[in-house]
């Protein structure tokens, strides 16, 4: 059993936002970058199944520029075997898929953020198992391996599904999949120097988005400290100045 | 002149920030307020290989540099004084004269098990007459056919009390000389009949660190038990000293950056006369100074360990870096109290225990008058 996890490379999520070139750009200076959450922990969770037995290898891919290869170590120090980094800038969803379509044919299990922190694309996991046939399943909040096939739990709203399916998978997942994500040991961290990190060039690939031009959520307004006693005060400030009512 | 850390020492600084962000920040005003010492963290900090950093691989440690062992203590310290003060105490005080001077039979015997968090080892030097003045010491030691016998006490010994600490390094006096005292270094292991352990209450600060006073009521160790050799005593302990310093200057530039970010954090968010206080020039200013002595702690601190790393010479800056982050620890500290106001007298506050915690920085391991004493005399006075 050979398990692929995605590693997206993300802005901190504590990261202060600004745009260059008119917001056409995300401005990345001083930038502190971290491998997205819910990639960490779907690859939490591989090292879990990896140390249940039962799993050969766990390599982790990445779409993007030399810049990465931090956030790569840091997942071989987690407990990824190898790694491989595809040498190019990450331009839009179709085009990441496509890049690790190329390199993702051989595994049986591959776990994909259900989104990535930085543009919450939502969306290479599927388009991945699109262009390779595989079976893939969404929302996956538990991963089991059983004799042949996978225990997924899905989250349904409120509630969960349990399903059984064959691979080779893409399951895309989101919190739960494992309970926190893994802080890697010294040792670790040690012996990720000496795992092999290949580079890989990218295929031909078509950019279907092309940006426009980013906007900033509007600032938080003051919050209004309303007396116990005026209670009635709310109702007529949420029908005439939040026009909600 | 490269200043940058490598991939490594920067992975290890996240690393141990999520940990001390995650696991002990959640704790560490309770195990403070209860003078609680955590056997979990111990063991947790066992577990990510905190214990025995610059120790070999073959001892069961990770073979590090100095300075990724000195970015975790800073690390840890950010968060808690206490817990960066068991690790540091172990590592730099337990484990360093072991590896040092320990022959092959003793190495192999107690630091496999020390690396793993969860057994402890002391270091055994301060007497209630002999602080400053190691060499004050009244503890002694008489060799008696195959064993040592040991008589005497020790007080304010880190990590000594605890139930997984297992053994101490002990300074005694084993003889005269021409009329000076002859030093020796003793191991003695927890269960030996005669030698007893008091834990020490009542602590203003680390109180969630482990401190003891020890009692040797005519303890019997096989000669074995000897480190280094006879008379080379004061020289390991004082040797062993030069690299704890490294270890407390981490320890107090951690504080002061810990420090300093609550002063941040609470002066953006503190609105007085309709603003953030940090908009007045007098507090900006504050932490201007405040950021400013921090980076030069850590540029002094971070050379020092270049230079042990490299083979050079570091006695020198290593006492430096000792004085001036133990000393800026306490002035970041106290400035973040008064950026806090009332409330930083608190002890919701987490300031309230930086505060309290630096103040050990400027005494432990050789006070701040201590540390001039041996700078004046390295540089020549
Ligand atoms: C929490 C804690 C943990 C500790 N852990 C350990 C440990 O693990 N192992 C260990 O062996 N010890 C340990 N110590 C002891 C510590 O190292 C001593 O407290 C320290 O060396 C100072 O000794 P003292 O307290 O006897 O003070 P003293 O030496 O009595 O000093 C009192 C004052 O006189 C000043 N003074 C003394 N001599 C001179 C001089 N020649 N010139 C100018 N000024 C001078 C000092 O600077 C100080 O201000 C610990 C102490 C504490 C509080």
């Amino acid at each position: 059993m050979k398990i692929l996890v995605l590693i997206s490379n993300v802005p901190d999520t504590t990261t202060k936002i600004r745009f260059t070139g008119d917001n056409t750009a995300f401005d990345d200076s001083g930038v502190q970058w971290i491998i997205n959450p819910w990639d960490e922990l779907a690859l939490t969770r591989a090292v879990e199944l990896k140390e249940a037995g039962g799993v050969d290898k766990i390599t982790v891919a990445n779409v993007g520029e030399k810049s990465t290869e931090a956030t790569l170590r840091k997942a071989l120090a987690v407990g990824a075997d190898d790694a491989i980094r595809i040498d190019t800038t990450a331009n839009d969803a179709f085009y990441v898929a496509a890049q690790l379509a190329e390199v993702a044919k051989d595994y049986d299990l591959i776990l994909a953020g259900i989104e990535a922190s930085d543009y919450n694309g939502n969306a290479v996991g599927g388009m991945l198992a699109e262009m390779l046939d595989f079976n893939s399943v969404s929302a996956v909040s538990g991963i089991e391996l059983e004799e042949s096939n996978f225990k997924i739990t899905r989250e349904v709203d409120g509630g969960s599904q349990v399903i059984s399916i064959g691979g080779p998978l893409v399951a895309i997942v989101q919190k739960g999949i494992a309970k926190e994500p893994r802080i890697p040991a010294m040792r670790g961290i040690m012996m990720a120097r000496k795992k092999p990190l290949s580079t890989k060039e990218p295929v031909e690939g078509v950019n279907k988005t092309q940006m426009i031009s980013f906007e900033l959520p509007p600032p938080k307004t003051a919050c209004k400290l309303i007396d116990e006693e005026n209670a009635n005060e709310v109702i007529t400030l949420l029908h005439e100045e939040a026009k909600v009512l | 002149m490269d200043f940058e850390l490598t991939e490594e020492q920067k992975l290890i600084r996240e690393t141990v920030r999520d940990f001390a962000e995650r696991e002990i920040k959640p704790v560490a005003k309770e195990l403070d307020e209860k003078a609680i010492f955590s056997y979990d963290l111990t063991k947790k900090m066992g577990e990510i290989g905190l214990f025995g950093m610059n120790t070999p691989e073959k001892y069961g440690g990770q073979g590090l540099d100095t300075l990724s062992y000195i970015i975790s203590v800073e690390e840890l310290a950010r968060v808690d004084g206490s817990q960066a003060a068991t690790l540091a105490a172990h590592n730099s005080l337990g484990i360093g004269p072991l590896i040092n001077y320990g022959t092959e039979e003793q190495k192999l015997k107690h630091i496999p098990q020390l690396c793993t968090g969860e057994a402890l080892w002391s270091f055994g030097l301060t007497e209630a007459g002999a602080g400053s003045d190691s060499r004050g010491s009244k503890t002694i030691a008489v060799l008696d056919g195959d064993e040592w016998v040991i008589n005497g006490s020790k007080i304010f010994i880190t990590n000594a009390s605890v139930d997984i600490s297992v053994g101490c390094t002990v300074q005694a006096v084993s003889g005269e000389e021409n009329g000076k005292k002859i030093f020796t270094t003793i191991i003695v292991e927890k269960d030996t009949p005669g030698f007893k352990r008091i834990t020490m209450h009542g602590k203003m600060m680390w109180r969630a660190s482990d401190t003891a006073e020890l009692f040797f009521d005519d303890v019997r160790v096989p000669k074995e038990n000897l480190l280094g050799k006879v008379g080379q005593g004061s020289h390991i302990m004082l040797h062993t000293l030069d690299g704890g310093r490294l270890s407390i200057a981490a320890m107090g530039l951690g504080c002061a950056q810990g420090a300093f970010e609550l002063a941040l954090n609470y002066a953006n968010e503190r609105k007085q006369f309709g603003k953030p206080i940090s908009k007045f020039q007098i507090n900006a200013f504050k932490l201007a100074d405040m950021a400013t002595k921090i980076e030069l702690g850590r540029n002094l601190l971070y050379k020092a360990c270049w230079l042990k790393d490299n083979g050079k010479p570091y006695s020198k800056e290593a006492a430096m870096s000792k004085l001036y982050c133990s000393e800026i620890a306490k002035e970041v500290a106290d400035e973040s109290v008064q950026i806090h106001g009332g409330y930083g007298l608190m002890k919701d506050y987490d300031v309230e225990r930086f505060y309290r915690d630096q103040r050990l920085l400027q005494i432990g391991e050789g006070t701040s008058e201590i540390q001039r004493l041996v700078i004046s005399r390295l540089i020549g006075c």
